[in-house]
């Protein structure tokens, strides 16, 4: 089947048709609901759509504007007035939202028309998308495989060329880890850059909104759209927006990235650290110093991560009471059988299993011994990084140990699943900056599965991880590859 | 750090206000007692000397004005609730 041509194009690309007047954004949206009718029965990326709204605005949008006239996929944690916003979760399932996250309202500002919701795991609590409770969504690379998550609706529907770009949120890799194991780019930005406002809150001190994109150039504008301060969130940082492009196409003489020792462990797949030795030669060759740093307490992020962050969830997820909104269950005896019911249909084994876990270690008799010294080892991970990025300008990993897995593989054993976030979580940890872009493959059973190349930069330092993962992506083609779908 | 078989995922679950079946309070038991086996290696870190980080930037309380502005209406505010009427949330009975 021959690829239609608007929806392979990038964002950057598609502007420019847009701009000459070549194409409407009615044009624009219609060859995309064409593809992702194509396309996405067999890859599952959407929840829900909502063409006929997306249509009205296409009619009435400035193409001139910074995303004027794109149409943006948009995770369906994130609050879009009118359309459905489940959590993938049955505890959701008939939930509207009646306002927009300040995210959306800042990206309809800049043109960009949020037109449909894409699959993740419920409430952002998972590696693979399998748990959603509508349905896995598949790797569009290879569909017995994963396309890993919790973004993983967002990342298939880019990576499938069924959406321009994407929202994601990312927890603890939830926008790099699918953005690695599905080709594409994705951004984690510092801690308090995004407001969050309209954004369901799964771990609020670690949370952050992102896009997924096929280019760096792309993210980056999307980046100058939903960044700012934001009055409605109080973690959101009041500092400058910078333009992200500017720094686009700029060389990397100079440029000190940093490759931490901790990150070659055992567990990494072979094909995943020559595509990143091979990275890193590409980067030097491109003007950029490589400095051995370390990482020392980089072994205890997984833990500390799942303490804390189930310990955060534990005490949001309390809200889902089945009072205001949400599934409530039929005929309770009391109140007690009210709550301990409604939440038992409403949510699945993976949440339940992290309410549980978050419960305990914030239980009176545990907290000292649990949350408390995470929270202790936390802040030796953040010391971690402020030492190596005195020396450094970025830090360079692999975004993943291994390559998109197979549907099924993993979800018996909720630790191995955690451990798919190991390059990752460190970084919402210490609140920094991280993007995530192709740089090669992996062969296995005949298919071409992608590896990701992960940039962690200091807080606010943006600007310069797209500079570099720019200047990489520019000098290979591994951005211009796609599935054969 | 406390001993792992501490978990008593039956109690917890009743703090948590979430009912579970037998066969998931057993699943659960085994699952997450790998899971704190796992990070049990916490217990080797230093951390006397460490201070707690609740964040990983500095957050400040928030002060605003308190002044009135448009925000969603009764109707909005209702649009998405289980069971209401007259303009309130129907609750399930509190007091006998």
């Amino acid at each position: 089947m021959s690829r239609p041509a608007l929806p392979a194009l990038n964002i950057a690309d598609l502007q420019s048709l847009l701009r000459r007047r070549e194409v409407s954004p009615r044009n624009v949206l219609d060859a995309l609901q064409a593809r992702i009718e194509n396309v996405d029965p067999e890859i599952g990326a959407y929840l829900s759509i909502d063409f006929e709204a997306a249509a009205k605005e296409a009619e009435k949008v400035d193409v001139d504007l910074p995303l004027g006239g794109v149409p943006i996929a948009i995770k369906d944690i994130i609050n879009v007035a009118g359309q459905p916003c489940t959590c993938a979760s049955k505890i959701l399932r008939n939930y509207i939202a009646p306002y927009d996250a300040t995210v959306i309202r800042k990206l309809r500002a800049a043109g960009a028309i949020p037109f449909g919701k894409t699959n993740m795991d419920e409430f952002a609590m998972g590696s693979s998308t399998e748990n959603s409770s509508v349905r896995p969504t598949r790797n569009p690379w290879d569909p017995s495989r994963v396309p890993g998550g919790s973004s993983g609706g967002s990342a298939a529907a880019v990576a499938a060329d069924a959406a321009f770009g994407a929202l994601g949120t990312d927890t603890g890799g939830s926008i790099r880890q699918p953005a690695a194991l599905s080709g594409i780019v994705g951004v984690k930005p510092t801690y308090g850059r995004v407001s969050r406002f309209g954004v369901v809150a799964f771990a609020s001190s670690l949370d952050q909104v992102g896009p997924l994109t096929k280019t760096v150039r792309d993210a980056a504008l999307i980046m100058n759209a939903m960044v700012g301060h934001d009055p409605c969130d109080t973690t959101c940082l009041n500092e400058p927006v910078p333009d992200y492009t500017a720094a686009l196409g700029r060389d990397l003489r100079g440029m000190r990235l940093g490759l931490p020792k901790e990150y070659m462990i055992e567990g990494i797949d072979p094909q995943v650290k020559s595509a990143i030795d091979a990275a890193i030669k590409q980067l030097q060759s491109l003007g950029a110093e490589i400095v051995d740093v370390s990482l020392p307490h980089t072994d205890y992020g997984i833990a500390v991560y799942y303490f804390l962050a189930t310990a955060e969830a534990s005490a949001n997820l309390a809200r889902f009471d089945g009072v205001r909104y949400g599934h409530r269950a039929e005929n309770p005896r009391d109140l007690l059988d009210h709550y301990g019911r409604t939440r038992e249909e409403g949510f699945g084994a993976e949440v339940k299993r992290r309410i549980i876990l978050g419960t305990y270690v914030l239980s009176s008799g545990y907290y000292d011994a649990y949350y408390l010294r995470a929270q202790k080892v936390r802040e030796l991970i953040r010391q971690d990084f402020a030492r190596a990025f005195e020396k450094v300008d970025a830090i360079v990993s692999p975004t993943s140990p291994v390559p998109a897995f197979k549907l099924g593989e993993r979800t018996a054993d909720p630790l191995q699943m955690y451990l798919a976030d190991i390059f990752t979580n460190t970084g919402n940890l210490a609140g920094i900056c991280g993007i995530s872009l192709p740089c090669g493959f992996a062969k296995i059973d005949g298919k071409e599965l992608p590896i990701g190349l992960q940039l962690l930069g200091k807080a606010l330092d943006e600007a310069r991880i797209f500079q570099i993962a720019h200047a990489f992506e520019q000098s290979t083609d591994w951005h211009k590859a796609r599935p054969a779908l | 750090m406390a001993d792992t078989s501490d978990l008593d995922v039956a109690y917890v679950a009743k703090l948590a206000r979430l009912n579970l079946t037998g066969e998931e309070t057993r699943l659960f038991q085994k699952q997450l007692s790998d899971v704190l086996k796992y990070a049990a290696k916490l217990r080797e870190v230093d951390v006397s000397h460490v201070e707690a980080a609740a964040h990983a930037i500095p957050v400040f309380n928030v002060f605003r004005e308190d002044d009135p502005r448009d925000w969603l209406t009764a109707e909005q505010a209702l649009s998405n609730a289980p069971h209401q009427a007259n303009n309130l949330f129907i609750v399930t009975k509190v007091v006998e």
